[in-house]
């Protein structure tokens, strides 16, 4: 978590952590020295995983920088969901190691958004109380949750009625409050599995500046799981692109372009550049078996 | 009478029901709408009920008046013998609901946690929730005696079956995201129990209990009919076809049809309360 600190990414864009002061922020992060020089990594060794005689993962090896929101796409039925469920710990690994800068996925703080925000959240808590819950589960006391939300809340500005249940929100806001919820406990890195797929165009797009809002004013290390090429470009430092199963790293395509990413963005030839390789190495990949 | 055979079975939450889920609707709509809607269905009943009277289109020593009907049982209200037999019943039904439900509860969702378990229990459950529960009257008058006791046990037996298994069904299709969902937060198993899973129960569990509510006056009337009950709406009934009170007979049906029909839509009103997310 380098939200506290303004960093400068290749590109030359500044990024301003947050301003904001939080007490309780520097004792959650791990023991770890801050190490501005060097980037951390995410780094997978030997991941295999198979489903029945299906093998999605054989040796998989891959580094992911840090501190970056990396979008992950490929062919269907390559396993993105997978691996993102085995790396953050929700779905358990035939065999392979994951660590988080050195750290294991239990050592990480970790928070996770589904894509059917529907039957993620709890309908028989109200909206407020869903952000609340896993800090109840950290074992938080109540100012402190209430705190911390209060800060979440003005930090990024939400006009939703927090005092409803969650059925009674509109699909945007209830992944809002999903994103609400999983950004609640600071985490050091944040899982996003095709979290606007169930939403309309219009939410979609909104919802991509409200990922960005987010990654840009905390500098959470972000995995998206995206079947949208156009979002996967737009919301990314990197695309991790993938192969047919079993799986491996087709290529990691830096993306390279300045922050915030309007829809204006998405018709700027270099972003069209960067869409076309992204496609063609996809369609390679399809067409290889 | 075959109450051990009634279905229970999870996705069908709405039978035996609907008639109680439009009333709850209809209880939104205006006032004189909703008069109208709920009094029609009745007032068709003792309209039928009356032409077949008056027309003698049914045997008179076999049908009352309705109104020669509901006038006697406005009159066994107003003693208090009803109300004596009818509150007999209902507290009978209260126990073993009582009973079925704090034994039925844990051990259901004991069996729904591990699927292992509840497929090797599948088949005696699934026996025993088929066979009538009245077949069982005489081993629990063998185990408990002639009184009170024996009744209560038959019910809250059947009404148990009903509980566990609806509980089970109830843990075991509960929404795996949900619980993914609350361990990617670093929750316990314990904690998911009591914060996730008994939440996501609920529902089925009020499909159960309704099911069980049905069950147990079902067998308390017909216990009260046949094993050496003094008082009660079974009792009453029978009492009134042996000694042929007629509209005492008939009152004391429809008293009792009242009393299964108000506590279905209590648990309803109950249910829509408690489980307000249902279906949503």
């Amino acid at each position: 978590m380098t939200s506290s600190v303004a960093r400068v990414s290749a590109d030359g864009i500044a990024r301003v952590g947050e301003d904001l002061p939080h007490p309780e922020r520097r004792e959650t992060e791990p023991p770890m020295p801050k190490t501005s020089a060097r980037q951390r990594m995410i780094s997978i060794q030997g991941l295999k995983k198979s489903f029945g005689d299906t093998v999605i993962y054989d040796n998989f090896d891959i580094e992911l920088p840090q501190e970056e929101l990396i979008s992950i796409f490929g062919p269907n039925g390559c396993g993105k969901s997978t691996l993102i469920n085995m790396i953050s710990g929700l779905m358990p690994m035939d065999a392979g190691e994951v660590l988080y800068d050195g750290q294991t996925i239990k050592e990480t703080k970790i928070s996770y958004v589904f894509q059917n925000y529907r039957e993620a959240l709890f309908p028989w808590l109200r909206a407020i109380d869903n952000i609340h819950y896993p800090l109840k589960v950290m074992g938080l006391p109540r100012r402190t949750r209430e705190e911390r939300v209060e800060q979440l809340l003005a930090d990024f500005e939400i006009k939703i009625d927090l005092n409803a249940y969650p059925y009674t929100l509109s699909g945007g806001q209830q992944q809002t409050v999903s994103i609400l919820r999983a950004l609640v406990t600071e985490p050091e890195v944040l899982f996003l599995d095709e979290p606007f797929s169930a939403l309309d165009y219009e939410m979609t797009l909104f919802m991509r500046e409200q990922i960005q809002k987010i990654y840009l004013k905390t500098g959470t290390t972000t995995l998206l799981v995206s079947h949208d090429l156009e979002e996967a470009v737009q919301l990314a430092d990197k695309v991790l692109l993938l192969t047919r199963r079993p799986t491996r790293v087709a290529e990691i395509v830096d993306v390279g372009l300045p922050w915030p990413r309007t829809t204006q963005v998405t018709t700027d030839s270099r972003f069209v550049d960067i869409k076309r390789h992204c496609l063609e190495v996809f369609w390679r990949e399809v067409k290889a078996s | 009478m075959h109450a051990g055979t009634v279905d229970a079975g999870p996705g069908r939450k709405n039978q035996g029901s609907s008639m109680s889920a439009r009333i709850l609707k209809a209880l939104k709509k205006p006032k004189a709408r909703r008069c109208a809607e709920l009094t029609l269905g009745p007032v068709f009943l003792v309209a039928v009920w009356w032409i077949a009277f008056a027309g003698e289109l049914v045997n008179k020593d076999l049908l009352p008046s309705p109104f020669a009907t509901i006038a006697d049982t406005a009159v066994a209200i107003a003693a208090g013998d009803m109300i004596h037999d009818f509150l007999q019943t209902l507290i009978r039904v209260a126990y073993s609901i009582a009973i079925a439900t704090v034994l039925g509860v844990p051990i259901g969702i004991a069996l729904g946690a591990k699927d292992s378990v509840y497929r090797s229990l599948e088949f005696v459950i699934d026996f025993f929730r088929s066979t009538p529960a009245t077949a069982m009257f005489p081993l629990f008058l063998l185990l408990f005696g002639l009184g009170d006791i024996a009744k209560i046990a038959v019910a809250a037996f059947a009404a148990w079956l009903v509980i566990v298994f609806n509980v089970a069904y109830g843990v075991m299709n509960a929404r795996q995201t949900r619980i993914l969902a609350a361990r990617s937060m670093g929750a316990s198993s314990l904690r998911i129990f009591k914060d996730v899973i008994f939440f996501e129960t609920l529902p089925q569990t009020f499909v159960g209990l309704r099911t069980a509510v049905s069950i147990a006056l079902v067998v308390i009337i017909v216990a009260e009919m046949f094993i050496g009950a003094v008082d009660g709406m079974g009792h009453r009934i029978i009492d009134a076809q042996i000694s042929y009170q007629l509209t005492d007979m008939y009152g004391s049906i429809l008293a009792a049809g009242a009393m299964g029909y108000g506590l279905n839509l209590g648990l309803l009103i109950v249910e829509k309360t408690i489980v307000h997310w249902s279906g949503r």
